[in-house]
């Protein structure tokens, strides 16, 4: 019955490790960007992107992501007529998935920063992109690293539910040599172990972090 | 010609009146300190003055030119006029150099070599060019607020505001900033304050202005508006901000020291 579960299978899940690594990072790269824009125009002075944007997160924060890549994944097959392959829809619903979080995300880390400090850059006729850019960004960055951080967890673990769509990271492999094995206690097991390798050491950065940010407040609060 | 014309502003806080019909003139050279109880309207004239508060109705004549509040029209403004707030504000994540010299590169586009030497000269002028390389968070609050009017003075302002530029510091870092101060007013600085410090506006400002319920009540020079306050409500501020008797000699009458009797 089956194959044993021996040094091949646990290969082909090490093998997974890059497919899982690849969409996260690239979902972070891509939703960065995204959130970016969308913090930005969360707090734009012009109320219709505020709308927007605002629209945007409350959709993609209260769904579901897996409801959301079937939407991308069937939904531009079925409304356009275009098939998709696994890769880049998952890339793509992830992307849309992490621009609303890490967007809502900075745009918290953003109005962090005292209304003085945009008075301050805005009295020396720095014009508002460059207020934001030298003044703003670079403070709100640092505050949001903690949670940033906190976020690229969480997506390495969403991404398992790319599987679905029959896109082959870590989860869908370990399915994969489930089937073939008929030893999911074995299986499973292995594969929890290998996403906890990989999101552990991102949870001590991020509390590594939080305590460095602390700790420097606190060092220059006293002088 | 004044370089400096305030025509009638007015500014409603939802229901509180913050200024009502406000005018005033400026003369190139002169040091006008505003005083008056808070919530008389001292900072929202001042916040009125560069545009930081829309005013209401009114209009602000700038070295001849008028200016409406539409984004770029404001920076023009600014471009020539400084201002120095109560809590500093300034950026806490660059050093002390790049606090100064950041509106110079990326407002004025001045290079960075220049922006240096105007950074070195106007630290020397607030005395911590020994602290350009150092970060705001590592200085004491007088040194801050030095570093600000440094800030300040570097965009080469024809007319700087201070706003309760003491007010934050702790009673034995005021005096360094007063002395600052006092030094811009010798030099022929134009300066609005508002402020607190009886002895600096008595010692440095050529016109008190003291402000109630968002009006200009009392206006004139030190000597005239402190020796001989004309309005009830001004003689009534006076007397509040003096400083209280010394406790000693209140608890004189029952002090007898032990051995004297």
């Amino acid at each position: 019955m089956g194959r044993s579960f021996g040094f091949d299978e646990l290969l082909y899940l090490l093998l997974a490790i890059p497919s899982t690594l690849l969409l996260s990072l690239g979902a972070m790269i891509g939703g960065g960007i995204l959130g970016l824009m969308i913090a930005v125009m969360r707090i734009s002075p012009y109320r219709p992107l505020r709308w927007f944007t605002t629209g945007y997160i409350e959709l993609f924060q209260g769904t579901p992501v897996l409801m959301q890549l079937f939407v991308v994944y069937y939904g531009l097959a079925v409304l356009f007529n275009l098939q998709v392959a696994p890769w880049p829809a998952v890339l793509l619903a992830f992307t849309l998935y992490s621009g609303a979080f890490l967007g809502e995300i900075w745009r918290g880390s953003i109005q962090a920063i005292p209304r003085p400090q945009w008075e301050a850059a805005e009295c020396l006729t720095l014009t508002y992109p460059k207020q934001l850019w030298y003044v703003i960004l670079p403070q709100a960055a640092r505050i949001s690293i903690p949670p940033t951080v906190g976020f690229a967890v969480q997506l390495i673990k969403s991404t398992s539910i790319a599987s679905i769509i029959g896109f082959v990271e870590l989860t869908r492999a370990g399915q994969l040599m489930t089937n073939t094995t008929f030893k999911p206690m074995i299986v499973y097991p292995i594969v929890a172990a290998l996403y906890f390798m990989l999101c552990w050491p991102l949870s001590l950065l991020a509390q590594q972090l939080e305590r460095r940010i602390d700790a420097n407040l606190g060092a220059k609060r006293h002088f | 010609m004044p370089i400096l014309a305030l025509r009638g502003i007015s500014k409603r806080f939802d229901s509180h009146q913050a200024l009502d019909d406000v005018s005033l003139s400026i003369e190139p050279g002169e040091v006008v300190a505003i005083i008056g109880r808070s919530g008389s309207g001292k900072s929202t004239l001042l916040r009125c003055i560069n545009g930081l508060e829309r005013p209401d109705r009114g209009t602000i004549e700038f070295d001849g030119e008028v200016f409406a509040p539409t984004p770029p029209r404001l920076r023009a403004l600014r471009r020539h006029m400084g201002i120095v707030f109560q809590s500093y504000n300034l950026f806490p994540h660059l050093s002390v150099e790049r606090n100064i010299t950041l509106g110079l590169t990326a407002a004025k586009g001045m290079t960075a070599p220049a922006a240096h030497a105007v950074a070195v000269k106007v630290l020397q002028m607030v005395d911590l060019e020994d602290k350009i390389k150092s970060y705001p968070l590592q200085l004491s609050g007088g040194q801050q607020q030095r570093v600000a009017i440094a800030r300040a003075l570097a965009m080469e302002p024809r007319l700087v505001l201070f706003d309760e530029v003491t007010a934050a510091l702790d009673p034995e870092l005021i005096g360094e900033v007063i002395r600052v101060l006092d030094r811009l007013a010798r030099e022929g600085m134009t300066m609005v304050l508002v402020t607190h410090e009886m002895g600096f506006a008595t010692r440095s400002a050529r016109t008190i202005i003291f402000m109630h319920q968002g009006r200009i009540w009392e206006q004139g020079p030190p000597a005239q508006l402190f020796g001989a306050p004309r309005t009830a409500e001004l003689a009534s501020f006076i007397n509040s901000i003096l400083p209280v008797a010394p406790a000693q000699n209140r608890a004189q009458p029952h002090s007898s020291p032990i051995g004297s009797t």
